[in-house]
């Protein structure tokens, strides 16, 4: 029988020597033993002539770290298949996250968008209902009540467009999901994104009274912002709604409301990302920021070169280094990206899906069509069903299938497969023209990215372990920074 | 573990399974060694000296199925490939449920 060590990472942290299971997740310390065996099965060994081989003084500690390497997935046979493809259960997945695009329409023409510019998915010919109406929302909400199975914590996420331009909507439906919770007995909370030009008092109230999480789209510091974040008439939005966002903070701060994050988004020509974190972060008052490279296809203006994905790796790299060390003194950092994939790494996610699209979480346009998330709203390709008639079960399976991690022959080496699984179904879509295509042009970002994490998650683990207890439950700083929104 | 030690929670959690379950670890390391039909000589189907099976060397629990539906092992066990595909309709779980496994009649 032939033996062969599984995908893993082995990395250094504090002179220790670390290992990441590509097939569970799992993190563990190697002793020199167990790391000599590990580095030798990667080659291929045929176990019992391997340890006939080995010096008799020894034999016994190399038996022992081996059978320790494969109870733990780290070495496996050569019959056992690299990546479980189990086909997923037949049954319906109950519904968690409904995400409301409550308008299509903007206030703002940023230069990036996805939604209006070159790499739109909807069809510009035709004309869609420009607002979502009270009755799709509660429609939708109806659904996402009936959908939602055992799950006893739904999230309603409001999107646009602008999401403020409909704020009525917003308002009836909130009414609404609170009824249906207090009648199911579930609990729902609300969250929702925003360019914050329409922010105002009573606005701000409504958001804090009902908890809303809320995501600001902002770039960073004005000349930064105000190079892509424009109205239609070019001029840029910044010193519209910085007083705005100051404002919501301090009634958040003051009257208890959820943590408020800052969503980034980076194109060519960006600036140093440290210094677009102390502005948001200590000068405009952001719990955490979160920063995504813009969703275009490679030929854009915008799109991020490879030499601005490797600035930007040096960046997020010497921001790493600021969360560790506060981390170590016990403070939260807000660098949001580093902390949500610390949270994953720590409870060993190993995904299946990258992203929760079309599982636990889907997107209604306002249209009541349903999309796999916000991203593909009003892309006719990806209509999953309608609010009125359902979930089109058939259709949804279909795109789980297809996005399923076993179907991408790349990642099946890749060890930060479990964090990854392809990355975001609306970038492979638009680099691609595939949503089930892992996202390659990423790949040896990603790995870079992951191998940064594990670093920082071991030298935290070494110095103060106690700090990695926020973990265990779900992370809490402020809304999901990774996967939501560039509107 | 002597040489592995669990940092995150995954790992703490396929630990802990590894101690509940020892011999699925041990079975991996094992798999070169032939399981189930015996290249010298098996007990075959026998009960203790108390009646059950736990104290046999090779009990039945273990190799009832590698016999019935991958070898075909005719001295011992009827053949679910051609004669009797139904001999262990009753039997769910061959721990529980081996008495109900009843005489066929050739």
């Amino acid at each position: 029988m032939n033996y062969r060590a599984a995908i893993h990472r082995t990395f250094e942290a504090g002179g220790q020597t670390f290992a990441y299971s590509a097939a569970s997740g799992a993190v563990v310390a190697l002793d020199a033993t167990s790391r000599a065996v590990l580095e030798r099965c990667t080659a291929g060994v045929d176990h019992p002539h391997w340890l006939e081989d080995a010096p008799a003084d020894t034999r016994l500690a190399q038996r022992e770290a081996f059978e320790e390497l494969v109870g733990m997935g780290f070495v496996r046979s050569e019959f056992e298949p690299a990546l479980n493809a189990d086909p997923l259960p037949e049954s319906a997945f109950p519904l968690q996250t409904l995400v409301l695009n409550v308008t299509n329409k903007c206030n703002l023409s940023c230069s990036y968008c996805y939604e209006f510019g070159q790499d739109r998915l909807s069809d510009a010919t035709r004309a869609r209902a420009p607002r979502m109406s009270d009755e799709t929302a509660r429609a939708s909400l109806d659904m996402l009540f009936e959908k939602s199975g055992r799950s006893r914590d739904l999230t309603v996420t409001f999107f646009g467009g602008e999401t403020l331009l409909n704020l009525d909507t917003i308002r009836a439906s909130v009414d609404y999901a609170e009824q249906r919770a207090r009648e199911t007995g579930k609990r729902v909370s609300f969250a929702l994104t925003t360019n914050a030009t329409l922010l105002d008092e009573a606005t701000i109230a409504f958001l804090v009274e009902h908890r809303f999480g809320v995501n600001i789209s902002i770039d960073g510091a004005q000349g930064d912002h105000d190079r892509h974040r424009t109205f239609k008439s070019g001029k840029g939005s910044y010193s519209v709604v910085l007083p705005r966002i100051r404002a919501l903070l301090a009634a958040m701060r003051g009257r208890g409301g959820r943590p408020v994050g800052a969503r980034v988004t980076l194109t060519r020509g960006m600036a140093d990302i440290a210094e677009t974190y102390r502005h948001l972060h200590d000068e405009v008052g952001f719990e955490s920021v979160g920063f995504a490279p813009v969703t275009s296809s490679s030929e854009r203006d915008f799109a991020l070169p490879a030499e601005e994905m490797d600035r930007l790796l040096r960046g997020f790299t010497a921001l790493a280094e600021e969360y560790v060390a506060a981390a170590l003194q016990d403070r939260q950092h807000g660098f949001s990206n580093l902390h949500d994939l610390l949270g994953e790494l720590h409870r060993g996610v190993s995904k299946a899906h990258p992203c929760g699209a079309a599982l636990g979480l889907v997107g209604v346009s306002t249209e009541g069509q349903i999309s796999p998330c916000h991203r593909f709203v009003e892309s006719d390709a990806h209509v999953m069903g309608d609010v009125k008639t359902g979930i089109d079960e058939k259709l949804r399976a279909e795109f789980l299938r297809a996005g399923h991690v076993a179907q991408k022959i790349p990642c099946h080496s890749c060890f930060a497969r479990p964090h990854c699984a392809g990355g975001c179904y609306h970038e492979a879509h638009v680099r691609y023209g595939d949503a089930g295509s892992p996202n390659l042009h990423a790949c040896d970002w990603i790995r870079a990215w992951t191998a940064l994490g594990l670093d920082c998650y071991a030298r935290i683990w070494l110095a103060n372990p106690g700090y990695l207890d926020r973990f265990e439950e779900r992370p809490k700083l402020a809304v999901r920074s990774s996967s939501e929104t560039q509107a | 573990m002597n040489h592995l030690r669990p940092i995150n929670r995954k790992a703490a959690a396929l630990a802990r399974a590894r101690l509940d379950q020892p011999g699925a670890a041990r079975a991996l390391m094992l798999v070169d060694t032939p399981y189930g039909c015996s290249t010298q000589f098996a007990p075959g189907w026998e009960v203790d000296s108390s009646g059950g099976t736990y104290g046999l060397c090779q009990p039945i629990e273990r190799d009832l199925y590698d016999c019935y539906h991958s070898c075909y092992w005719p001295a011992q066990v009827p053949d679910s490939l051609t004669n009797f595909p139904s001999w262990t309709k009753t039997c769910g779980s061959p721990v529980q449920d081996w008495a109900q496994v009843d005489l066929v009649f050739p």
